[in-house]
């Protein structure tokens, strides 16, 4: 059995010993499960990606390799192009919302009142709905002959005007409201659990010194919550690239091509165009945009500090 | 042993007890009401004759849906027992990879190539000379549904042709009523597209472009006019505010629009909807100006599988859904035209009836299915998406067709 | 054993307590939270209205009103005959298969993942963070993309086809997220603990089973409930890896609510979506208070 001052220190000067092998062993043997799949399937999967990418491939994968014309047919696709853009808007504004919403909530669920139990329950429960299920409630919602247009107009607001899926300027918002139904809940339970680890004394100590409650908040709490933002966050941000079962549900990228998004391109290219070097080819694009984003913090956030 | 135990032991005995018989599992995505009771006229003339059981692996939603997941089966190595898929160059690559099961044998017994009308059905079939898959049924795009209550509410005749129907379009207006129906799916759009091709730029024209690609043609004066007419289908489609397909067909049933253009599929929703032809709704084919169908349609293909009980159950369906009563069960249901020239269909309709002339008459087109590939059609169906849902101009349209048509394999 | 009353997280608020009951502050606190609960509810408000009306009063009315007859048809057609192409029995078909799925997919998933958790927390080695970080990166892999691979991968360990080749892809997928919540729960356990462990000898297994587990209610049951939903409501690997005497019960909610043709039954549909809802959305209710609990273990110490 190792040593017990080597378990916190694996890459201190010890480990160049020939048998750090076999320090540490049955942890090393548990996490097998853990490293293939981190290696055969995510880099190995996304390795036979990336080297698909470079051929034309069409309904099967093959290895006629073709340089960069997958790539450069991609970036002149209009599809694309506002496939990403909207993904960045809605990436932010839903980053953002999700964030506020989430805290928000969870502010006011923290603040003793009646019914907690209630409320959470009402914000958390759409989580556990697919999103086909999302998207075939709010597409109803906002339809405007059936859903809220038509009921402020039957209340004598004759022009009033409600019709997200259908206008290509907007749509995005519309997928927007039902994309926070869905998973602004989950992100709540998070922080309230965050605000429920905050020590009552710090609560004490801001109202002897006389701060208000919002600027406690901002000032204090929320700086102390850091590691609840980064769960928050990992969750938040990887439903946002993965964005697909919503818009297809909800508006299955249209009117015209104004609510595509990324993942959609790619699925729609792999399978329904046959044409998987294309689908492959955006989805490595995807990858880079992830891996420039998150290979740098994560490494940083889980890799590089010590802890115990 | 109380009861029903032993009715289910009875059961499973009597499943054991049928020898050389064979669980076929068929994959297929026809899950609504008329396409299901379609499909189990296959299943039932399956089970009835011969000694093998048909499974039934139903998926809905057809290109996204089940595409990948009976791809995947297939060359993840375990594969169902017969499957659909469009037939054309969807197949060719499995075929390559040696994945489907070779038909010749059982096609050249049984003549398929005498009673197979038209014949360019079993071409899509055919791959360096050998049949890897049964055409079930013929379906075409090349029509227009007209409704006579729209056309009786504006005090106008019902149009004959496409030119007639645009003459047409500001009395409808008038009584304010959707001239053209058109669900906003990018499938539709592109599916008016093709059939305005042909009708408008005619049956040369549009050869030279989707079969032969031929950029100029694409770029020409013909092509020019059809660019034009469905930048006159978007102003007229423009307060058409539906998704599906048979929502727009509904605008039409109910009068709320005076015409769609949508494949022969739409006449089941007017039969559901206990309406005449000819009384309540008139169906034009090839929008009356040139009667030409196109004759896409489904197909089933047989995966490879080692054991010979599930070969010869694949061989007995594939005759199965080729014989002629079958046929007639399975297309009056469909809704389709059979693919066997050799049958009587007098049990159909006066728009199927229709069609059954024309193809006689040989007025056939190959599907686009059979001559663009996948990718080009997807790429063609976004242009007709940003086009129909935006102010892109006509000229801007052609152009960017005209590119999708070099860059066509 | 140590209790789970010695963890640091308190179970009642943390927040400032409103002054009195009908202050301005309050009536703004309650107004709020009412407002914002309409808009969760609505959805569900109205799927639940809609199937329990009949076609005909779907088709001219609005969608808000409460029924004006309530039938109970939209439900019996949806769980008994509801059609899957020719098989018309409807949900009541893929219930038991899927409960079939869940439940090894549940177990091994979260099983390997509180032990690579563990590991990660208390037993660093060389490279461990690393793979982990991988495992994060991989939690931003729209899983379509990796279907192929996949495939090819199952292909050649023999398991395509089979169900142990479904748990696998499930165990795999659910390993991100899980393995970041065991994580972070492990580590937050006082690490005094794991030392006196140490000294009195135990390895890494005893520590695991005699220490870490009896503490980890909160975060296992975090982790069934994540499960539970993505795995319920999975649909694509869910219908490769299985045969149709097999489909999971979202095939049948995927062939009722996305047939290309025909008439709509939107409270077909409705009643379809909600039972088909109905095993997370219970566990959701019910597990409330543990739920954060748990979440609070997992997600706040980092």
């Amino acid at each position: 059995m190792a040593d017990l001052s080597s378990s916190h220190s694996p890459d201190g000067k010890r480990a160049q010993r020939p048998m750090s092998l076999f320090r540490n062993l049955p942890a090393k043997i548990a996490s097998i499960p853990m490293i293939l799949t981190a290696l055969v399937v995510f880099v190995g999967g996304t390795a036979w990606t990336v080297v698909h990418s470079f051929t034309s491939s069409k309904l099967l994968p093959n290895t006629k390799f073709v340089g960069f014309d997958q790539y450069e047919r991609l970036w002149t696709t209009r599809r694309w192009l506002v496939s990403i853009e909207n993904l960045a808007l809605y990436g932010m504004l839903s980053l953002i919302f999700t964030l506020v919403i989430g805290f928000t909530l969870a502010a006011l669920l923290d603040r003793k009142i009646r019914g907690e139990n209630v409320f959470r329950t009402i914000f958390l429960y759409p989580f556990a709905l697919s999103f086909i299920v999302t998207g075939l409630a709010w597409q109803w919602i906002l339809n405007p002959d059936l859903g809220i247009q038509h009921v402020v107009r039957g209340l004598g607001w004759e022009s009033f005007t409600f019709n997200p899926l259908n206008d290509p300027d907007i749509v995005i918002y519309g997928i927007l409201i039902a994309g926070l139904w869905q998973g602004t809940g989950l992100i709540m339970v998070i922080m309230l659990a965050g605000l429920r680890g905050i020590d009552e004394d710090i609560w004490k100590a801001a109202r002897v010194d006389g701060i208000g409650t919002i600027k406690t908040y901002i000032v204090v709490i929320i700086p102390m919550m850091r590691p609840v933002f980064v769960t928050a966050l990992v969750l938040i941000m990887s439903g946002i690239i993965k964005l697909y079962d919503l818009v297809v549900a909800l508006t299955n990228g249209g009117p015209g091509i104004a609510s595509e998004v990324p993942a959609k391109y790619v699925i729609q290219y792999m399978f329904r165009a046959q044409n998987l070097g294309q689908g492959f080819a955006a989805s490595t694009m995807m990858l880079v945009s992830v891996a420039i984003i998150l290979i740098p913090w994560a490494y940083l956030e889980f890799g590089g500090r010590k802890r115990g | 042993m109380n009861r029903l135990a032993k009715m289910l032991a009875g059961t499973f005995l009597a499943g054991a007890g049928t020898a050389h018989a064979a669980d076929l599992e068929v994959t297929h995505w026809w899950t609504s009401g008329g396409e299901a009771a379609a499909v189990s006229e296959f299943a039932k003339a399956f089970n009835e004759n011969t000694d093998h059981n048909w499974i039934d692996g139903a998926i809905a939603g057809s290109g996204g849906t089940a595409r990948p997941i009976i791809i995947s089966r297939i060359i993840g190595g375990d594969p169902m027992g017969a499957t659909q898929l469009n037939h054309g160059r969807q197949a060719e690559e499995l075929i390559e990879a040696g994945l489907l099961t070779d038909l010749t044998e059982l096609a050249e017994q049984q003549g398929w190539k005498d009673i197979v009308n038209p014949p360019s059905l079993l071409e899509a079939c055919t791959f360096e000379g050998r049949i890897y898959c049964v055409p079930v049924n013929i379906h075409s795009w090349q029509w227009m549904w007209l409704s006579h209550g729209a056309y009786d509410a504006a005090g106008i005749p019902v149009p004959s042709d496409w030119n007639a129907f645009i003459e047409s379009a500001p009395k409808l207006q008038e009584a304010g009523i959707v001239p053209l129906a058109i669900g906003q799916q990018s499938w539709q759009q592109r599916g008016a597209f093709d059939v305005l091709s042909v009708a408008i730029a005619g049956v040369d024209a549009w050869r030279k472009v989707v079969v032969n690609r031929d950029v100029g043609a694409a770029m020409g004066p013909e092509y020019q006019n059809v660019f034009a007419a469905i930048e006159t289908a978007r102003q007229l489609a423009a307060d058409s505010n539906v998704q599906d397909w048979n929502q727009a067909t509904n605008m039409v049933i109910t009068g709320k629009a005076g015409a769609q253009i949508m494949g022969d599929w739409a006449q089941g929703e007017f039969q559901i909807a206990e309406q005449v032809a000819g009384e309540d709704y008139t169906c034009l084919p090839g929008l009356g100006m040139n009667e030409v169908l196109d004759t896409g349609g489904d197909a089933f293909y047989f995966p490879v599988i080692d054991d010979p009980e599930v070969q010869k159950a694949q061989l007995e369906l594939a005759s199965t859904l080729i014989s002629p009563d079958v046929q007639v069960a399975f297309n009056l249901k469909k809704g389709s035209l059979p693919v066997r020239g050799d049958i009587d269909l007098s049990a159909a309709n006066d728009c199927m009836q229709k069609g059954l002339d024309i193809l006689k008459a040989g007025g056939i087109l190959p599907s686009g299915d059979m001559n663009l590939t996948p990718d080009t059609q997807t790429q063609i169906e976004d242009l007709m998406a940003e086009f129909w849902s935006t102010d892109m101009s006509a000229a801007d349209a052609q152009a960017h067709y005209a590119d999708l048509i070099r860059a066509a394999e | 054993m140590v209790d789970l009353t010695s963890s640091p997280y308190a179970e009642g608020p943390r927040g400032p307590k409103p002054r009195r009951s009908f202050s301005r502050a309050n009536i703004f606190l309650y107004g709020t939270l009412i407002v914002v609960s309409v808009y969760y509810l609505l959805p569900l408000y109205v799927m639940v209205v809609t199937s329990l009306k009949g076609m005909p009063e779907i088709r001219a009315g609005n969608i808000f009103s409460p029924p004006l007859e309530i039938t109970f048809q939209p439900w019996v057609k949806a769980w008994a005959q509801a059609c899957t192409g020719i098989n018309c029995d409807g949900l009541s078909r893929g219930f038991w298969n899927s409960v079939k799925i869940l439940i090894p997919s549940i177990v091994l998933s979260i099983a390997v993942a509180s032990v690579n958790g563990y590991a990660l927390a208390r037993w660093k080695f060389k490279g461990s963070e690393v793979f982990f970080t991988i495992l994060i990166v991989g939690a931003f892999i729209p899983y379509q993309t990796m279907l192929y691979p996949l495939v090819i991968i199952l292909r050649e360990i023999g398991l395509m086809g089979d169900l142990s080749g479904l748990v696998l892809v499930h165990t795999i997928f659910g390993m991100p997220i899980l393995t970041l919540l065991f994580r972070n729960y492990f580590a937050s356990i006082p690490e005094d603990l794991h030392k006196a462990a140490r000294v009195d000898g135990a390895g890494f297994w005893s520590i695991y089973f005699r220490i870490m587990l009896p503490m980890s209610l909160p975060i296992f049951v975090v982790a069934i409930i994540l499960q539970v939903t993505g795995i319920w409501n999975d649909f694509l690997f869910g219908v490769i890896y299985t045969k149709p005497e097999t489909y999971p019960m979202t095939v049948q909610l995927n062939n009722i609510v996305n047939s290309v043709q025909g008439v709509k039954e939107y409270n077909v549909n409705m009643a379809a979506t909600l039972l088909t809802g109905l095993v997370p959305l219970v566990i959701y209710f019910v597990s409330g208070k543990l739920f954060v609990r748990g979440i609070a273990a997992g997600a706040v110490k980092g």
